[in-house]
């Protein structure tokens, strides 16, 4: 142990420098590439606001990965629980003096940006689950004593945002939380256990759902139940994605997209976009680079020694696939509307963040992959 | 402790590698999952997609035609199209239709009703496709929906066109266009592709016999709209094609000057070529605006078309049905003839009436004709005369006679309003009364009473086809330069007279039908026709031509409404002196010039009394300036000729 530390130490800026993740580096690149070519189709192929905005974004984030990956992961083991609770205060910071925009208040207004803590949450949780469970030694794991703060982290945050309301994140909040728990090791039985009083509470649960988010479940289950309501952004969505064909209508040519007929193209269905324009061959290239991202992500996480590496590598790593094949599952048609953007292609400032940070977080791993976190 | 701590690790990312393997075998179902899905949308359904994504971008509106226009025989129109401003709202280009309909109200003049109406239809129809709010606003309210336009959105200022029609002489026989109802898209069928929101179709007439033809083909205009329906730009237009034009046998002067000539009276004219079949003139009267229906009937305008008594809206020359009375008697004598019931000598005695079967027959003329044959029965109309060759004669060798000349069945083709008539005999009696024939009535129908029913154009196919020499033509409206055989005919016979040609060589070598045995049975009644005009004690003397130009050869004839009562024929009383309703109808057929027959005229004059007195002066006046434009439509005629 000793050994390991006195060599972790020894790194020179260089060796850190070289032992970097490049294909990871190089895939969200050209990811981040082909997401400010969307946004300039989605702009009607001009340079306005979504496009620049978005450029700056992904640069300025970027940048900060890259920053964040030469941060010591020790330092991340010793504040994860810190930096849990920051993203929990501006949570409830959003509750009191949250904006709020079409009937739902998730944004906290920083001035130089409006800032969604609730994206950021994603990330928050893992973390602290990733601290936790590599604390926690194998023979308390599923002690019931020990299942009670992962619970309470898990809960309070998502019944936050579940309220503000964004069901869609919450839910992804819980899967990434879920996934850590498990991965760490937590027994089948207490998962089938609180899904069965998950079920149980489903009814209480839609009384408390607002109209709009009820139509919208009834309305994936029989998207023609309405056409020009609920349904409309499914059916408009599989039009475009099946319209293209296989090699798409062309860059800055997919009519569906261009004459307005779907809806939330910047964020939620911009791969609908990307589908829609460049095919069948484009859809399997941006599902490529995504695959190549949470592979090395895993990979990361194998290499790297500490069990919170591994914890937040993989949880992040599968967080990411979720977030991924939710929201294409969603313009596909898969699932309902839940509103989930994607990684890195959707216009949002706060989910790049996040995912960004998640990313230096991971990189970090990788660096200091030898480095004992405590 | 450090090495329990160090294999406590071990273990548990051993455990953590187990689990994120079992997580990523699940990923990678689920990512082949969602290319199975790329694979079903973007491959295998991309034709179903592309399909739809085209139905969303493209938007097509429908353009009407413009309706064929209908020409006289001198190619002037006589049923046009004019300009006309209207207002159109597309539904889903404005906010708040309420607000609108609101703000539209103070600058047209639209009724509640109205109103209502749109809005039952906006609920019909598709929200991009026009609805027609007034589709005939005046100059100054269109200028003004122009000047508010900004404030009106959705709706649409259009000049348009729409049918109109220079004058109502020929309101009957062209018809008129109305806008299309739920029962016209059932019944006709061209209307399925056709139908554009406030196209107007022929309800009557040539309107709508021609419908079919003179509407046009539709054109569209297809754009490329956004997902608010906005037009992003125009892909295709195609500007459909506009109707065919129709040219007529009509002479639009004659029926002018008809129209006037009857205008007061319930009544009709129907003028045709001897020869060739030609429609010259066919009018109704009273008459009605046809102009009033192309844009929406107004009801006060339409309950007083209904409740006027002289059913302004019957085109009383093909849909009337008026017994023939005394001009069948023509018929009656060439049968006898053909028949060889009668030689053209034979006489009977008219006392005034005669008695058979135990009821009185009575001859119009209480003191009777004296000795009568049959050029004197006929110029003096001896009823009496032709109750005894009626008896000879028999109703079934005479209804096959008055069908062959065109009775009894439609003369015309493509017109509904038309009605057959009844040329009544013994079978027919059995099948629609489900009684016996009674002698009796064979003496009814000699004189052209009893069942006998027919409308004025039978009574001047009838006449047209005595005056050829007794050939078959059929009565035409839709000019067609074809079919001049009976000219060719007699202008081979006035070259050859001394060459009749036999029956079967009329027919292979002119194609023509004769309706005759002997064609000298046909000049002994067209002789007596002139008698009957032309010589003193003629039933219409008193208003002839003396000019050689016009002399016409005609036969009167009245159709009795109520049978006088016995107290009445003593007392003599005049048909003037009746009731305007029970007074008789006044009929008269002729074909003039007599020396060499051109057109065959039928008047009818309801309840205007004797043939004599009420119909004859009218085709007095009718023949003459038929006559008198002859030329010019023969001049018209050989110029066609040559063109071909």
């Amino acid at each position: 142990m000793f050994r390991a530390r006195s060599i972790q130490s020894s790194l020179s800026i260089k060796d850190k420098i070289i032992s970097i993740d490049y294909i990871l580096v190089i895939s969200i690149f050209i990811l981040g590439l082909t997401s400010i070519l969307a946004m300039y189709s989605t702009d009607g192929g001009e340079f306005k606001y979504h496009t620049k905005s978005h450029i700056l974004r992904f640069f300025i984030f970027f940048g900060m990965f890259l920053t964040l990956s030469f941060i010591q992961i020790r330092f991340w083991h010793s504040q994860s629980y810190l930096i849990y609770i920051l993203f929990f205060v501006l949570l409830l910071g959003v509750k009191y003096f949250g904006l709020t925009s079409s009937g739902s208040k998730r944004w906290l207004d920083l001035y130089f940006m409006n800032l969604q803590p609730s994206e950021l949450m994603k990330v928050g949780l893992i973390l602290f689950l990733a601290k936790y469970y590599h604390r926690t030694s194998i023979e308390n794991l599923n002690r019931i004593r020990y299942l009670f703060l992962p619970i309470v982290v898990l809960i309070a945050p998502i019944i936050l945002v579940a309220t503000q309301p964004d069901l869609g994140t919450a839910l992804l909040i819980a899967a990434g939380g879920l996934t850590v728990a498990w991965l760490a090791g937590v027994r089948v039985k207490f998962f089938a256990i609180s899904g069965l009083a998950f079920l149980a509470l489903l009814p209480i649960a839609i009384s408390f759902l607002k109209p709009y988010q009820k139509s919208r479940i009834l309305t994936f289950l029989n998207p023609e139940r309405d056409p020009l309501g609920a349904g409309y952004q499914i059916i408009q969505s599989k039009i475009a994605i099946g319209s293209g064909g296989l090699f798409g209508k062309g860059f800055l040519q997919g009519s569906q997209s261009y004459l307005d007929y779907l809806p939330e193209k910047h964020t939620d269905f911009i791969f609908t976009l990307f589908s829609e324009e460049f095919g069948f061959f484009g859809s399997l290239f941006i599902l490529f680079l995504y695959a190549i991202i949470v592979w090395r992500i895993i990979k990361i996480g194998n290499v790297t020694r500490s069990n919170f590496g591994k914890l937040f590598c993989y949880g992040f790593g599968t967080a990411f696939f979720i977030y991924v094949v939710v929201n294409m599952m969603m313009v596909l048609g898969l699932l309902p509307i839940v509103g989930s953007p994607l990684p890195i292609l959707s216009y949002g400032g706060s989910s790049m963040m996040a995912i960004m940070l998640g990313l230096g977080i991971v990189m970090s791993c990788k660096v200091y992959k030898d480095t004992p976190v405590n | 402790m450090l090495s329990p701590s160090s294999g406590n690790t071990v273990i548990k990312s051993k455990l953590i590698g187990r689990r994120m393997f079992l997580l990523t075998a699940a990923k990678a179902i689920v990512t082949f999952g969602i290319i199975g899905r790329l694979v079903s949308l973007q491959i295998n359904e991309r034709t179903k997609y592309k399909t739809l994504s085209d139905k969303n971008r493209f938007r097509e509106w429908k353009l009407a035609p413009e309706r064929g226009v209908i020409r006289d025989f001198f190619d002037k129109e006589i049923a046009s199209n004019q300009q006309v401003y209207q207002v159109h709202l597309i539904p889903e280009n404005s906010k708040d239709i309420e607000k609108l309909f609101v703000r539209l109200k103070t600058i047209l003049n639209i009724t509640e009703k109205k109103l209502f109406y749109l809005r039952r239809v906006i609920a019909k129809q598709k929200p991009w496709e026009p609805i027609i709010v007034s589709d005939n606003i005046t100059w100054s309210e269109f200028s003004r929906l122009n000047l508010f336009l900004h404030e009106l959105e959705g709706v649409k200022p259009i000049v348009s066109v729409a049918r109109m029609y220079p004058d109502n002489s020929s309101a009957h026989i062209l018809g008129y266009v109305s806008q299309v109802s739920a029962k016209d898209l059932q019944t006709k069928k061209y209307l399925k592709e056709l139908h554009v929101p406030g196209m107007s179709i022929g309800k009557t007439g040539l309107e709508r016999k021609l419908d079919e033809e003179i509407i046009g083909k539709i054109g569209f205009q297809r754009y490329e709209v956004n997902a608010y329906g906005k037009r992003i730009k125009q892909i295709l237009i195609n500007e459909g094609q506009a109707g065919k034009s129709f040219k007529t046998t009509l002479d639009f002067e004659v029926q002018k000057f008809t129209s006037e000539l009857i205008k007061d009276k319930a009544a009709a004219v129907c003028v045709m070529d001897v020869y060739n079949g030609d429609i010259v003139s066919l009018v109704s009267s009273p008459t009605f605006q046809p102009n009033e229906f192309v844009h929406g009937l107004d009801k006060n305008y339409w309950n007083s078309l209904i409740k006027n008594e002289m059913k302004p809206l019957t085109n009383k020359a093909i849909a009337g049905l008026y017994p023939p009375g005394s001009t069948i008697k023509t018929l009656v004598a060439l049968s006898a003839l053909e028949n060889g019931v009668i030689k053209p000598l034979d006489t009977f005695k008219c006392e005034g009436k005669i008695e058979l079967y135990g009821e009185k027959f009575h001859c119009w003329e209480k003191d009777g004709h004296g000795i009568v044959n049959l050029r004197k029965g006929i110029q003096r109309s001896c009823d009496v005369y032709f109750y005894e060759v009626a008896r000879k004669l028999g109703v079934d060798r005479l209804s096959e006679t008055a069908k062959k000349f065109g009775l009894g069945k439609k003369v015309l083709d493509g017109f509904i309003e038309e009605r057959a008539g009844v040329v009544p005999n013994t079978k027919w009696k059995k099948k629609f009364i489900g009684q016996n024939w009674y002698l009796g009535e064979t003496l009814h129908s000699g004189i052209g009473q009893g069942y006998f029913q027919s409308t004025p154009l039978q009574l001047c196919l009838m006449t047209a086809q005595i005056a050829n020499g007794g050939f078959e033509i059929k009565p035409r409206i839709i000019f067609d330069k074809k079919n001049n055989n009976l000219r060719e005919y007699i202008k081979y016979k006035n070259e050859n007279p001394n060459d009749p040609l036999p029956t079967d060589l009329l027919v292979s070598n002119f194609e023509l039908k004769p309706l005759f045995k002997n064609q000298e049975h046909i000049n002994l009644i067209k002789d007596a026709m002139f008698s009957s005009s032309n010589e003193p004690g003629g039933t219409s003397y008193r208003h002839r031509w003396e000019n050689k130009k016009f002399t016409f050869a005609g036969k009167t004839g009245s159709s009795q409404i109520k049978r006088f009562t016995e107290a009445q024929r003593e007392a003599e009383v005049k048909q003037e002196s009746l009731p305007y309703k029970d007074r008789d109808h006044a009929l008269f057929v002729a074909y003039a010039p007599y020396s060499d027959p051109k057109y065959a005229i039928s008047v009818l004059v309801e309840h205007g009394g004797s043939g004599g007195k009420a119909a004859a002066p009218i085709a007095k006046k009718v023949i003459k300036k038929v006559l008198e434009r002859h030329e010019l439509r023969e001049r018209i005629d050989s110029l066609l000729g040559e063109q071909v």
